[in-house]
């Protein structure tokens, strides 16, 4: 029996594969599997080749697999786009419809089932996709009540006609392919799982699920990919808490709205990635000078301009950094797990408030809709933290004078206020101001409020500012990475530590202002440092020679073909190393 | 109960002496007393330009942001706390050039945000450019050889993007100025000022004379009925949108707020923020 198997579905966009994905997986989630997706998909809705990819394992896994074991195809192309990453002794289940082919040179079995005919028999082509999936699901030995259990829910509401046809395409698919193979494939017969059912989601709603626990009510945004379930996501949910989600004119609309709703007192988020975050970048500005909260998820994606919009990049990194003209205190994390972006929203809230800044939560697309296991979420270590927001009746104040919204503290931050409250009236201007909010062009004003507000990026440091994932004394190399990659250095370090090679890896999660002194000792430590990203300049690694220094020590190791890395690719270079 | 001196600071404006300004900002203070508010449940979000440091001038909550976004913030602070009582203001180049956009989405998105409009035909902070009121052959320093881009019409704009209330004044007439802003304020919705408010240093052609000249003011026709959208069309059409008083009035059709499912009828700015254990588990059951 095995502990882990990557399957895969491929053909046209709108063809179906999306949904039959999902099916399979839900039905595997039930059974208790960790699972670990990746779509390969077009800026297109329909036509153009697709595919959806599912690694289901025993134990924990964060990362797309090297190869592939069953390849589900409704196209020749699907199989010839794909056939080369099935492992020797794979499997091809394919609509005879088509005579599908196995290339030259790839030892895979093919089961040619009649996927369209069935569909057809049973009324109609569309049932194909269930057809097919209860094929490759009864290769697999698992049990057809629970896949039919999924397929009841996708289907329930068509009503139960629809779903008995469904049920019936399931069966019809298994049986043939069973009557084919002579039985499901023992050596892809999966371990049991636990039968504990994990959380299953994409980056994207585990953001959207950590901005509601974190108070958030509004979001302003304007749709893009890979961005866009955020704001599907709080659509559906945030009416429920009295909130709701307004889909603006333009991203500058968004964040513009979302500046307003801060100022006056409700958390609320715009989402975007980086066609949007450019447009953004004068209202970061304005957030940041104004001391009004703010929280933004870049979803990046390849750029630039309209770039690759539906694959993997890490390039937004500079832009977020220093897109805005002027200085400004800013917060930028990447949360590198799916768990991460749910508290990281959580936290992200509680930091815009506690300091008064904009926060921007980055995440790459792999880790936005990458849709996997997630360890259970826990609302009781969720707490919300407004900072110096002043709730108790004020003083009246002294004719012609106004609350000093920007008061010179110790720290920096100033009590805040929000509209409404009596005798709480100041201004607020993205012109240099004093402490009442009134602009003022005094050369000392200016120097102390642009101290005052600079100052504040001190002390900043969000929880696991630096994650270390491994720190072993007796290593040389140290892998530095962000965002999504984690999971694939840390299966690359697996396999590496089964040869008895040992490497270090941490995380950085607190892309600005940058946590030097946490990263410090791993590079001291290190004899080699390697700093993976998927962008073409090392924008993490040039972060790391500004901020640390060890520059002699630091090299690239650099993708940006669209395509995230794999483990194999991050073992290979590290024994290179070695 | 406030009084309109409640609503004055002691900032002096840096307005040119003259400036059709002062008087969206007196009428704005007497509107606001007029309507029974005091100052802490007003907001006043402005844009940038001379006009733009309006909501500094005003003893109330302001928040004074950056160029041709007042509306986006404005109606960020309404979505917030309904409770309060939301004026965007700004220029003409503010609303109708970097802004336009936002301007025609807030008409259609009709959250109830009353938008003031100094319009004075011409860019005066950045010391006399064309503006997208400027007349056809009108010389700036942009234009020295005349505009040749066709006169925006924001009035005929607002009525075919849905708007619910129209009105256009002019600064010298303060009356008629504070009344429509009271009922802009008190309209359910959207609703659009414009006002003719001259800059005295760059516009030499439509000047506090020229316009006295040249507008009409509705009262003259007491038939005129502001609740016909068609009638209101033609009105602007005939007089070149050289019109002042309420224009057009939708008393039906309901603002944002009311209209979207769920949305909470208090200020959401005073709700609890903590998601009970309940609440949570239900949207985690989602997920299995």
């Amino acid at each position: 029996m095995i502990s882990q198997l990557s399957w895969k579905i491929g053909g046209q966009q709108g063809e179906g594969v999306e949904s039959t994905d999902r099916i399979f997986s839900t039905a595997l989630n039930r059974l208790g599997y960790y699972l670990y997706g990746y779509r390969h998909f077009s800026s297109r809705i329909k036509g153009g080749h697709t595919n959806n990819k599912i690694r289901i394992s025993t134990n924990p896994i964060r990362a797309i697999s090297d190869d592939l074991d069953i390849l589900v195809a409704f196209d020749q192309e699907t199989i010839d786009l794909n056939a080369g990453e099935l492992r020797p002794g794979g499997v091809v289940v394919a609509d005879a419809k088509f005579s599908p082919v196995i290339p030259e040179g790839i030892q895979a079995r093919l089961f040619a089932v009649p996927i369209t005919a069935i569909a057809e028999e049973l009324g109609t082509s569309l049932m194909k996709n269930m057809v097919a999936s209860g094929a490759s699901w009864a290769l697999l030995g698992l049990p057809l009540e629970v896949f039919n259990k999924a397929v009841e829910e996708e289907f329930g509401r068509k009503g139960p006609a629809i779903v008995e046809k469904n049920v019936e395409a399931v069966k019809r698919g298994a049986e043939f392919v069973l009557e084919q193979a002579g039985g499901p494939l023992e050596e892809f017969k999966l371990e049991p799982a636990d039968g504990t059912q994990k959380l299953f989601m994409i980056g994207n709603e585990a953001m959207g699920l950590g901005a509601i626990a974190a108070g958030c009510r509004l979001m302003s945004a304007y749709p893009i990919t890979p961005a866009s379930e955020i704001m599907e996501y709080l659509i559906k949910k945030l009416p429920k808490f009295g909130g709701t989600v307004v889909q603006t004119e333009d991203e500058i609309a968004a964040v513009t709205m979302a500046i307003g709703a801060n100022y006056a007192g409700v958390r609320t988020m715009t989402a975007s990635a980086g066609p949007g975050l450019s447009l953004m970048m004068e209202a970061i500005g304005l957030s940041g000078m104004t001391e009004t909260p703010l929280v933004i998820v870049d979803t990046q994606r390849g750029g630039p301009s309209t770039g690759l919009p539906t694959k993997q990049e890490q390039s937004d990194i500079n832009a977020l950094i220093y897109g805005t003209h002027g200085e400004i205190p800013k917060v930028v994390v990447a949360p590198s797990t799916i768990e991460e972006c749910f508290y990281d929203m959580v936290e992200g809230f509680n930091v815009a408030e506690e300091y008064q800044v904009p926060v921007i939560i980055a995440t790459d697309l792999q880790l936005s809709l990458g849709k996997q296991s997630c360890e259970p979420l826990d609302i009781e270590s969720v707490r919300i933290n407004r900072g110096k927001l002043v709730t108790e009746e004020l003083p009246q104040l002294e004719e012609h004078r106004m609350f000093k919204r920007y008061e010179f503290t110790e720290d920096g931050v100033s009590p805040r206020v929000l509209p409404g409250m009596k005798n709480g009236i100041h201004h607020v201007t993205g012109v240099e101001h004093d402490q009442e909010g009134r602009p003022s062009e005094s050369s000392i004003n200016r120097q102390k409020m642009m101290d005052k507000r600079m100052q504040k990026m001190d002390s900043i440091r969000v929880k696991d500012a630096v994650k270390v994932n491994a720190v072993d004394p007796s290593a040389e190399v140290l892998i530095v990475a962000m965002g999504s990659t984690g999971g694939t250095i840390e299966e690359a370090r697996a396999r590496l530590s089964k040869d008895g090679i040992a490497i270090n890896h941490i995380t950085v999660r607190q892309m600005h202002p940058f946590p030097s002194e946490l990263i410090e000792p791993h590079l001291k430590a290190a004899k080699t440092v390697v700093v993976l990203e998927n962008n073409a300049t090392g924008q993490l690694a040039n972060l790391i020679k500004q901020n640390v220094g060890y520059h002699d020590k630091i090299r690239n190791f650099l993708k940006y073909d669209g395509t995230p890395f794999l483990p194999s690719e991050v073992y290979k270079a590290c024994k290179e190393l070695n | 109960m406030a009084t309109f001196k409640e609503f004055r600071n002691n900032i002096k404006p840096n307005w040119c002496p003259g400036c059709g300004d002062f008087s969206v900002q007196a009428a704005i203070q007497r509107a606001a007393a007029n309507v029974g508010l005091e100052p802490e449940q007003l907001a006043v979000i402005s844009g940038i330009g001379c006009s733009g440091r309006i909501s500094g001038y005003i003893n109330a909550y302001g928040l004074h942001g950056i160029h041709g976004r007042a509306l986006p913030i404005a109606q960020g602070v309404k979505l917030a706390n309904r409770e309060l009582t939301v004026i965007a203001s700004g220029g003409d180049g503010d609303g109708f050039a970097i802004g336009m956009g936002h301007t025609v989405h807030a008409i259609r998105r009709n959250l109830d945000v009353t938008y003031i409009v100094m319009d004075n035909q011409i860019y005066g902070l950045t010391k006399g450019q064309t503006s997208p009121r400027s007349a056809e052959g009108f010389k700036t320093k942009s234009t020295p050889e005349g505009s040749i881009e066709s006169t925006l019409s924001p009035l005929e704009i607002a009525l075919s993007a849905g708007a619910t209330f129209v009105a256009q004044s002019f600064s010298s007439d303060l009356k008629q100025l504070t009344a429509l802003i009271e009922e802009g304020i008190k309209h359910k919705g959207f609703s659009l000022i414009n006002v003719f408010s001259p800059c005295v240093t760059f516009n030499k052609v439509n000047t506090y004379d020229w316009f006295k000249e040249n507008i009409v003011n509705l009262e003259q026709f007491p038939e005129y009925d502001p609740s016909n959208r068609v009638a209101a069309m033609n009105k602007i059409m005939e007089t070149h949108g050289m019109l002042t008083g309420l224009i057009y009035q939708d008393k039906v059709r309901k603002s944002y707020e009311d209209l979207a499912v769920g949305f909470k009828e208090q200020g959401l700015a005073n709700q609890k923020l903590d998601l009970s254990r309940e609440d949570f588990d239900k949207l985690l059951a989602e997920f299995k």
